[in-house]
């Protein structure tokens, strides 16, 4: 049996071991480094359900750092899966990316592309396991660092070079955030170990305690894309390469949330003392990230923009569960309802990415008006996109609506009227500027009437991801199976 | 068995997208339909229509179809009947088959699988499922001032819908029932307090989706713009659904109900009256139908407001037999009323009351047909909607023992000037249609009779709202409760 830790250590040396290969390929096809990478990758998704199922005693000092329970067996499911896609997708993207980087005649220079999302997919699947802050620091470091790369990949493009710009000063800032924080606990409790920390909460440290979880909370605030930290997510998304912002926008918001979960449940379990305060300033983060994020989407003309405060909306919904805490024996827990949400919004929002990806291809704009006319141009790439987007917006019998279902009913559950009034608030925001799409797709005519290609690759991708909102819609019990519930 | 009353219209919807010839492919399906859908009065209560499926474990939800009672058999009537004859009577713009007749099937499916449903969650699902081709169609395939009219149905619809669904996020949650099956969550209690707030939003918002005032603004410009086929499943069918669902979970939420009592009977006055008279100023033969179906919403809420008042279904046994007969009964009428209209449109170019004249000549049959629903739509005796609203009005007088008059009989007494306000604007619009000198374009030159395609669906709308009117114990047999009190004797109706 394979043990655990390995899986990240294949993904580290793949990345190594094809960052040299891709040297020796042709400028013309440096883009063929993708296909080893997804292949690697879909060993390790092999790897993951053949690794021990525990990690107890027997691996030693690690234990320390690393935990392999089915939280961190999902979130790294879901990593796995969001890179595997990405890369895709970056597939398909080769030609603009090639024209924004050395030549645009040749693929120079975009070999690396590829072998970074190995990297920080091996530091995001190490963020789902660990369990000190220390290993924590290290691992969202890891993807952090080599996140700014990939924003800024397009050397010729200025949007990509601001975003990189910006992603990288606010990174900088809440790393010194989380540094700080993590000293706070640390001086409070005098270790890094969170479930240590947890047992020793007391009167005495509680403020300091709280003090640094808050600093630590804006760091991973800014992770995954929430109030007060969200500001960079427009930019940087609209300046990103598209397979970056679809890869920061689901792997990179899931593992901010697989750490956010082990940071913040030492201090909601039962007995714990801070579990009231903390649980209210989720609440208040929730309720502010759902409201800030579905009302500024509401004037967008830009769908990548669109799609990035919907991801800031997400991270709204996704936050009600956390802060409602339900360990309950009947229903979910509020681990397995963000789990739950995380697989679906990584459907959806890969699917919509592709969509993005290949209207970008064919008209050479992201704009919403870009989409005028599809339901004439490629009838079912516009049905698909129907889907996809009524799926986004929480269409029943589609497999977003399950998502927002299950974090509304913990939420009410926990009796958290104001965020759960804001949050339906932001649905009902959220019918309104999705729906956008599908009226400029089918009640509005288009300039241009020639029918729109799509590339065999994606095409399949889209069709596959719709289908699964089709399937999980009607049936979602297999993602059930998925976060052990 | 009851799946495959939703099965037959997705397949052939597929069918369709898929290359199959549209119209008679979604004709056989309707026409198939028909036999489980009339079938189902003979033998509702047996077991082989129930199906069930767990479609999730926590929360426990199934897919969970069948007749829950006879409420659902005549909802299921209604929707059968009224689909084949919009498939059957409608006209489909050169080209656009596909879409035309897939999302005239997919409407029905939805309709069909909120009213089979006895699971809470895919009552509601299967609703969403039949808005989002009607908002498609709208805006896509309707006339005149199609965007606006789309979007604003789109927008008040969803919104309503997500108020809906916090309501039933809330009753369920409230209820502590371990699963979302109806049976389930009937037999079980709400806190008092809680219940106001539930009432409170599921009155909201069904009441958006079943135009009540002020959530009404939507409807008259969807229904005028809407393709004929999707105003009578809309107006006939689906705004039923809110209905439906009120009589269904009231039980639940009796006592917080009763709390909103008088802003429902307030609001349910304005339907009648208020919109009443704003349907009498209508110039277009499509926004005064669209606004008429809004109004005669007022009478089935009246029925509700009865029930509220009483505080049980056995305190006031008239309250649901009214209200079911009623929606069955608006629900063909209206579909037959846009159906005709939409015959006149085609024929004449026009649906401006002020532009037409004298089509009785040209077209005896469609004269004739197109008063018989007019006169059903005002309540004349021995056609369907006469029963209903009979059924309405003594409802809000049952148990009334002399002495001063409650709110709600000052209500119903109120709401008796609407059937002289429907009065007026029907045989007005008739008038204006069908009598009087005619006019070039409505002269036998230009306009022949309507052909068999019309004719044949519009025959079997108008046979089903006398077999109804003359016979009402025709739907009223289904009703009646196995151990429950003895069926409403009708002695004191006049």
């Amino acid at each position: 049996m394979l043990p655990s830790y390995w899986l990240e250590i294949i993904v580290l040396l793949a990345g190594l071991v094809l960052l040299v290969l891709e040297a020796f390929l042709s400028p013309k096809r440096k883009s063929a480094i993708a296909v080893p990478a997804i292949f690697v990758l879909i060993m390790t998704l092999i790897g993951v359900f053949l690794a021990e199922k525990g990690f107890g005693e027997e691996n030693g000092e690690l234990t320390r750092y690393y935990a392999f329970d089915p939280m961190a067996r999902f979130f790294k499911i879901l990593t796995i899966v969001a890179t595997i896609l990405t890369l895709i997708l970056a597939l398909d993207y080769r030609k603009t990316l090639s024209r924004f980087t050395a030549n645009p005649d040749s693929e120079d220079g975009t070999g690396e592309y590829y072998c970074l999302f190995l990297f920080a997919c091996a530091g995001m699947m190490w963020m789902a396991s660990a369990a000190d802050l220390v290993s924590l620091f290290v691992a969202l470091e890891l993807t952090t660092i080599t996140s700014y790369i990939l924003v800024g990949f397009m050397r010729r493009s200025v949007g990509s070079l601001e975003a990189g710009v910006k992603f990288l000063i606010l990174g900088a800032l809440s790393t010194g955030f989380l540094v700080y924080g993590i000293a706070w606990m640390y001086g409070a409790t005098g270790s890094t170990n969170l479930a240590e920390i947890g047992q020793n909460i007391t009167e005495e440290n509680a403020t300091y305690l709280l003090f640094g979880l808050a600093l630590v909370l804006i760091s991973l605030a800014f992770k995954v894309g929430a109030v007060p930290m969200h500001l960079w997510i427009p930019d940087v998304y609209q300046g990103a390469p598209t397979p970056t912002t679809a890869f920061l926008s689901v792997a990179s918001k899931a593992a901010g949330f697989a750490i956010a979960i082990r940071v913040v449940e030492p201090f909601l379990s039962e007995g714990s003392i801070l579990a009231p305060r903390v649980a209210f300033i989720l609440a208040v983060l929730a309720g502010a990230t759902i409201l800030l994020g579905n009302l500024a989407a509401i004037p967008q003309k830009n769908f990548k923009r669109l799609l990035a405060y919907s991801s800031i909306a997400n991270a709204g919904f996704i936050l009600l569960p956390l802060a409602a805490w339900q360990t309950g024996d009947s229903d979910l827990t509020s681990k397995q309802v963000i789990a739950f949400y995380l697989a679906i919004y990584l459907i959806m929002t890969f699917a919509a990415f592709f969509v993005l990806a290949v209207i970008h291809r064919n008209t050479g704009s992201d704009e919403i008006s870009a989409f005028e006319g599809l339901g004439q141009r490629n009838p079912l790439l516009a049905f698909m996109t129907a889907i996809i987007v009524g799926a986004l917006a929480g269409l029943p019998l589609t497999a977003g609506f399950w998502g927002k279902f299950l974090a509304f009913k913990t939420a009410i559950d926990a009796g958290l009227w104001v965020p759960v009034v804001l949050g339906f608030i932001g649905v009902a925001a959220g019918f309104y500027y999705y729906f956008q799409i599908i009226r400029s797709m089918y009640w509005r005519n288009a300039l241009d009437e020639s029918p729109f290609e799509t590339k065999p690759l994606s095409f399949y991708t889209i069709a596959t991801l719709t289908g699964l909102i089709v399937v999980l819609g009607i049936w979602p019990q297999p993602i059930y199976w998925l976060i052990g519930a | 068995m009851s799946i495959l009353l939703i099965l037959i219209p997705i397949a052939a919807a597929i069918a369709i997208l898929c290359g199959a010839k549209a119209k008679p492919t979604a004709l056989g399906a309707a026409a198939l339909n028909l036999i489980p859908g009339l079938g189902c009065v003979f033998c509702w209560k047996h077991e082989s229509w129930t199906f069930f499926w767990e479609v999730l474990s926590k929360p426990s939800i199934h897919l969970s179809l069948g007749f829950y009672d006879g409420m659902s058999v005549i909802m299921v009537l209604l929707s059968v009947i009224v689909l084949f004859t919009a498939v059957m009577s409608g006209k489909c713009p050169e080209g656009r088959e596909k879409l035309w007749y897939s999302s005239i099937l997919l409407i029905g499916a939805g309709a069909l699988g909120a009213f089979l449903s006895t699971d809470l969650f895919f009552f509601y699902a299967f609703h969403e499922l039949a808005l989002i081709p009607t908002f498609l169609m709208i805006g896509i395939l309707g006339s005149g001032e199609r965007k606006e009219a789309a979007w604003k149905i789109t927008i008040y619809l969803a919104l309503g819908s997500i108020v809906l669904l916090a309501g039933l996020i809330w009753l369920v949650s409230a209820s502590g029932s371990e699963t979302w099956l109806f049976k389930d969550l009937l037999a079980s209690s709400i806190d008092p307090g809680e219940q106001t707030g539930i009432a409170a939003l599921l009155i909201v918002g069904f009441g958006v989706l079943i135009s009540l005032f002020p959530f009404h603004s939507w409807a008259a410009p969807a229904y005028a713009a809407a393709p004929a086929p999707v105003a009578m499943l809309h107006a006939g069918v689906l705004k039923k659904f809110g209905l439906y669902g009120l009589f269904r979970l009231y039980p639940m939420v009796s006592s917080g109900m009763q709390d909103w009592l008088v802003w429902l009977i307030v609001l349910l006055l304005c339907n009648i009256l208020w919109v009443g008279f704003v349907t009498i100023n209508q110039k277009r033969l499509d926004t005064m139908l669209g606004n008429s179906s809004v109004m005669h919403m007022g009478y089935i809420f009246l029925a509700f407001a009865a029930l509220i008042h009483a505080g049980s279904f056995e305190a006031n046994p008239l309250a649901k037999p009214a209200a079911v007969v009623l929606m069955f009964a608006h629900g063909i009428s209206i579909a037959l009323l846009f159906m005709l209209t939409d015959t006149i449109r085609r024929k004449t170019g026009t649906v401006e009351l002020a532009e037409l004249g004298g089509l009785a000549k040209a077209a005896p049959r469609l004269a004739f047909l197109f008063g018989l629903a007019a006169m059903a739509s005002i309540g004349l005796p021995g056609l369907a909607n006469f029963s209903g609203e009979v059924l309405v009005f003594l409802s809000g007088f049952w148990g009334y023992e002399g002495g001063t008059l409650g709110c709600l009989q000052i209500a119903t007494i109120l709401a008796l000037w609407g059937v002289v306000i429907s009065a007026v604007y029907m045989l007005r619009a008739y008038r204006q249609t069908f009598q009087g000198p005619s006019v070039d374009h409505t002269n036998s030159e230009h306009v022949k009779d309507f052909g068999p395609f019309c004719q044949i669906p519009a025959a079997i709308l108008a046979i089903a709202l006398l077999v109804v009117g003359i016979y009402p114990n025709s739907l009223l047999n289904l009703l009646k409760e196995e151990p429950a009190a003895p069926a409403p004797t009708e002695q004191a109706s006049h």
